[in-house]
Formats: C-alpha cells, structure tokens, sequence
C-alpha cells in the first residue's frame, strides 16, 4: 500500500501479466529527460492541481471574499463559517448523512458486484453447461447498449419493489451491468488449472476449490473491480438525482447539486460540501491508485 | 448464498459422488449439473430484473402514452416514435434540440479527447522518476466524478468573479462570459471534458504503448528514422486495436454528457446545451412523461448504434 515506483511497477506486472514493465524500463534506458519535458511535465500538473486547491481554500472564504474582483487565491481570514453552515445549521442539506449515505451505498454495490461476478465469472470460465456460449454472449451483447435505455423502465421495476427513494434504488440496478462478470471471466480464464486440480485430488468440491484455492489467488484482480465499482457508485450521478428524493436519502453528488440551487452565490458553502465530496475518493485514490490505473487499462487492451 | 450452494452441491449425491474423486465432468471444475447454475443465479437475478426484463418493458412503455402518476396508460402503438418525427409535434423541437446539442458536443469534444491523451500518453510513457505520480495526477480528476468537478468549474468559470477571468485579466485579456454565451459556452465544456477525462484515454494508451516491442523503435532507429517518423511509423500503427477502442468509447461517453451541462450550463444559454440525455431523462423522469421518453432513447440508442458500425466499419477498413 505504498505508492512508490517499485511497488507499482511489480503490481501492474502482477495484474497484466505481460511483460509491458520490461519492455517499457529497457526502451526508456536511452531517453534522456530534456529540462523542458520537466517544465511541461510541471505546468500540465498545476493545470490539473490548481483548480482542486482553489476550490479547497475557497471553503474557507467568506461570501464577499469569494466574490471578489479580481479572485484571491489564499483565503484572507480564514474561516469554518461554510462547514459549520454545511454541518450544523442546514436541516436540509444532512451533508454528514449523504456522505454516510454514499459511503454506504457504494460499500454495498462494490461488495455485491464482487461476490456475484465473481461467482458468476468463475462458472462461465471454468465449468460446462448446455446455453454456456450463449448465455455469455447475451451478457456480453449488453455491455453495448447505452444505459439510458434501462433508466424509465428501471424506475417502474423499483417503483413496483418500493425502492424508489431507498439506497436499494441506487444499490442493485447498476450492480447487474455487464463488466464485472466478463471482468472476472477473463481474470479466471488465465488462472493455472493445476491448483483447482490438485485441490480437486484433495477432495475438495466445487464451492471450496473456489473460495479456498481460486479466490484467495485472484487478489488483484478482486480488489480492482471492488475499487472500479466503489467509485463508479460513489460518482454515479444521473439515476440517483431522480430516483431518490428525500433529503435525508440522498447521496452526496446528487445532495452537492442540490446545495447549488440552494446557495446559488454562497460558494464557499458549495466549495466545501464538494471538497467534502472529493477528500475522501483522493485519500482513497493514493492508496488503491494501481489498482484502479490497471484497471482502466486492461479495459482497452481486452476491448 | 454461500450455505445453499455448498449444501446443494454436497447434498446431491450418488453418482456423482463416485466419480468425485477421479475425473472431470463439467469441465475445469466438478461438480453435479446444478453447480454452474448455483454459481451463475445471484448474478442472474439481477441483470434479468434489472438488464433483461427492462430491455423489454422498455419498448413496451414507449408504445403507451405511459404517465408514472397516472393510473390509465393508454395504449398508442408507434405514435410516440412517429411523434419525433412530425415537425407539428410537441416533442419534435426538444427533442432535435437536443440532438443538435449532444451532435456538437460529440463533434467539438471527440478529436481533442483522442489526441490530447495521446500527447500525455507519449509524454508519460518514458521513464522518469516521479513517473507512477504524475500519472496518477493526470488521472485524479476522473476519480472525482462529475458532480464534484461540475460545481468546482462552474465556480471557476463564473462571468464576473470567476477565477479563469481573473486569470485573464491579470495577463490583460478581456473577461469571457464563459457559461452564458455561445460559442463559449461550449468551449467551457468541453475544456471542463478534457479537463475532466484527460487521464482516463491517456491511461489506455499507456497500456496500448506499453505493449509495442523495444524492438521495432530499435529497428526504426537503426533504418535512420526520426522521432517523428517513428511515431508515425511504429507508434501509431502499433496503437491501432487501442486506438479503435478509444475512438468509440469516447464517442459513446460524449454522446450521453449530462452532468457538464446540469450543473455547469444549466442547458444554456437558452437551450442550446441541454444534451439528448437531460431532455430525456426530465421528460421521463421529473415530468413523467416515461412513454415519449422512452421512445426517445431508443431512437437515440439507433442513432449511436450505426455510428458505431459506421465507425468500426471505417476504422477496419483503412488498413
């Protein structure tokens, strides 16, 4: 749980499984670093850093100091005025129950999305069954239909299960997509047989091998779709604004856009309830960073 | 789960029991013939509630005038689908609209989101110290989602305190009306796009880089090519599965932006950045007219169906 280079090169070999780190260190041998790709390098990052800083000290501005002409980057007087309204004075804006609405929510989908594909991935990879190619093929078929399609439909399946409104809502729907099962599917596709083989000899059936043997040896590729599905959940935007709608229900992306209408010019308010947002997925980020780089990048690979 | 599928699989016994300890019936892993299908239910519950039965009910929605408040929802056979194209219809101009709207967006955002990340894809995929970091920098922004950089951006890009202007105005440039006027206004989401998203294309290029051999760059050099030539020669050619994969991606992913324009535009100025997907999902989902909506999405879905085709098609072709 580092994030220094070494560490991470030995990951990503661990989870690809190709030799890319090999061939990319031997190639990369002979560049030399130009002093001006360090300052590209420098000013492409605070491109990117800045923003977030500036949306974090403007949390602690005062209204007018947030307004002013021209913009102050570091706050003036300091102050905890826009968490303190955030936390304390808002019955409303729950900011501290969304965050634990949120926190909850994507726990659960992230755990359930791993057990059930990965379940699902292993007896499409490893066992035989009449329909086996097609059934895959059908799943597969559905990872290029556009998820519009599924949201007025779905919302008369949950409305007729009473979830609308519910963490449930948000929970399940997004848990039956596509990509965790052919995620899975492919990782088990390229584990050795020989381990299921011998623990088969040792009398052990199907549900053991996998839980025993299979499972524990698929680390890597379990903790990358836990961490891709924790934040697509924890980011997920468009369905949640509509299907839940009490204030006390909502998770935090569709509660932040909620503050927006509320305090349309009070914006160190709204500043603070998205650093609020963006701290913990970052913090999490640092430590899990390998984990979802490999991830995104086996998608195009396989894709 | 794990209690059912455990005792159903010991549970069944005879032969199945005899043959445990010798070979293989069902492949790579042993077990009775209900065993796959224990494996597979908790999964299949879900995605045939929530992918395979709305596939489904999705079309039939669309051929009733489907209010959620309401109790009747007549029956109405394509009139929702021939509604968007009749130029007297009430959904025709939001509808098209949007259409408009999203088509521009894919069109202004695609090439800078393909060659953008390309450009720190090359950067990134030499090695230097510091490398794992400036990666995960570049990618941060996408695990933030849009919500966040949404209300982040449209604070930043505000007209008359925004912190973009006020970088303008320090370097003696004139403010912009970055939310609230055209063509700007798109500029703003797409640059928040790229902004956004950048590290995300760039990541799966670095896969895609990582996999051409030393070699070849070897050979290229030893034949007297140029850095240019050889990334024209080598790089390129060697990217093109990944390269097909982003293109179309990337298409997709513009084609349904929602959250730039919810929360940074608010569809304006007047309407024109209200996408496909906020003129569906309001019509469907906050006025509860499910049935036209509905209609809309899977005209919606055809359209970028045969862009897709037409986009693999022309990409296959070339070589």
């Amino acid at each position: 749980m580092t994030t220094t280079p070494t560490t991470n090169a030995t990951g990503s070999t661990a989870v690809s499984g190709d030799g890319t780190a090999t061939s990319k260190r031997r190639r990369g041998k002979r560049q030399r670093t130009h002093p001006l790709f360090w300052v590209g390098l420098a000013l492409l990052s605070l491109v990117i850093i800045l923003p977030l800083l500036y949306m974090l000290l403007t949390a602690f501005k005062s209204v007018q100091e947030s307004q002013t002409v021209p913009p102050t980057f570091w706050p003036g007087e300091p102050s905890l005025r826009a968490f303190q309204t955030l936390f304390f004075t808002d019955a409303d804006s729950p900011v501290l129950r969304w965050l634990a609405n949120s926190l909850i929510a994507a726990t659960f989908h992230a755990a359930l999305v791993v057990v059930i594909c990965s379940m699902a991935g292993y007896a499409l990879a490893r066992m035989e069954f009449p329909f086996k190619k097609t059934l895959f093929g059908i799943i597969i078929a559905t990872l290029f239909l556009p998820p519009f399609i599924f949201m007025m439909p779905n919302f008369e399946i949950l409305n007729a299960f009473g979830w609308l409104d519910t963490l449930l809502a948000i929970i399940l729907p997004g848990a039956a997509g596509a990509f965790g099962v052919f995620f899975m599917r492919q990782f088990f596709s390229t584990f050795p047989v020989a381990l299921e083989e011998s623990a088969r000899i040792d009398g052990a059936g199907p549900w053991k091998t996998f839980t025993s043997i299979v499972l524990p040896n698929s680390r890597a590729a379990l903790v990358t779709l836990t961490v891709l599905s924790f934040l697509a959940n924890w980011n997920d935007f468009v369905f949640p604004i509509y299907v839940l709608f009490s204030p006390e229900r909502l998770t935090l992306p569709v509660g932040l856009s909620k503050l927006q209408g509320a305090y349309t010019v009070d914006y160190p308010v709204i500043m603070a309830g998205a650093a609020l947002a963006a701290i913990p997925v970052l913090i999490l980020f640092v430590f899990v960073q390998r984990y979802v780089i490999e991830g995104v990048a086996s998608s195009g690979i396989k894709g | 789960m794990s209690a059912t599928t455990t005792s159903g699989t010991v549970a069944r016994s005879g032969p199945a029991t005899l043959s445990r300890k010798k070979e293989s019936r069902f492949g790579g892993v042993y077990g009775s013939w209900a065993t796959p299908y224990l494996f597979l239910l908790p999964y299949l519950i879900l995605f045939i509630t929530f992918v395979i039965i709305p596939a489904v009910f999705g079309i039939w929605m669309s051929l009733h005038n489907w209010d959620f408040l309401l109790p009747g929802k007549p029956f109405v056979g394509l009139e929702n689908y021939t509604a968007l194209f009749d130029s007297s219809s009430v959904q025709f101009e939001p509808f098209w609209d949007s259409i408009r709207a999203t088509a521009i967006f894919v069109v202004a955002s695609v090439p800078f989101l393909i060659v953008l990340p390309l450009g720190l894809a090359v950067l990134l995929n030499r090695k230097f110290p510091g490398r794992t970091f400036f990666r995960a920098t570049f990618f941060a922004p996408f695990v933030l989602g849009v919500a966040v950089i949404g209300l982040m951006w449209r604070y930043l890009l505000d007209p008359s305190f925004g912190a973009v202007n006020g970088l303008l105005n320090a370097v003696g440039l004139p403010s912009v009306n970055w939310i609230t006027e055209q063509p700007w206004a798109w500029i703003s989401l797409v640059g928040v796009t790229i902004w956004w998203t950048i590290g995300f294309n760039a990541i799966i290029y670095l896969a895609g880089l990582g996999d051409i051999s030393a070699e070849q760059y070897e050979a290229a050099e030893l034949d007297g090519a140029s850095k240019w030539q050889q990334f024209r020669n080598v790089t390129v050619p060697g990217l093109r599965p990944v390269m097909i994969f982003v293109i179309t991606t990337t298409i997709l992913a513009s084609a349904n932006m929602f959250g730039q324009s919810y929360l940074i535009t608010q569809g304006a100025p007047g309407t024109s950045t209200r996408t496909a997907i906020i003129e569906i999902t309001e019509r469907g989902l906050s006025q509860y007219r499910m049935g036209e909506a509905a209609a809309m999405s899977y005209v919606l879905a055809v359209f970028l169906g045969l862009i897709a085709i037409l986009n693999f098609y022309l990409l296959r072709e070339k070589k």
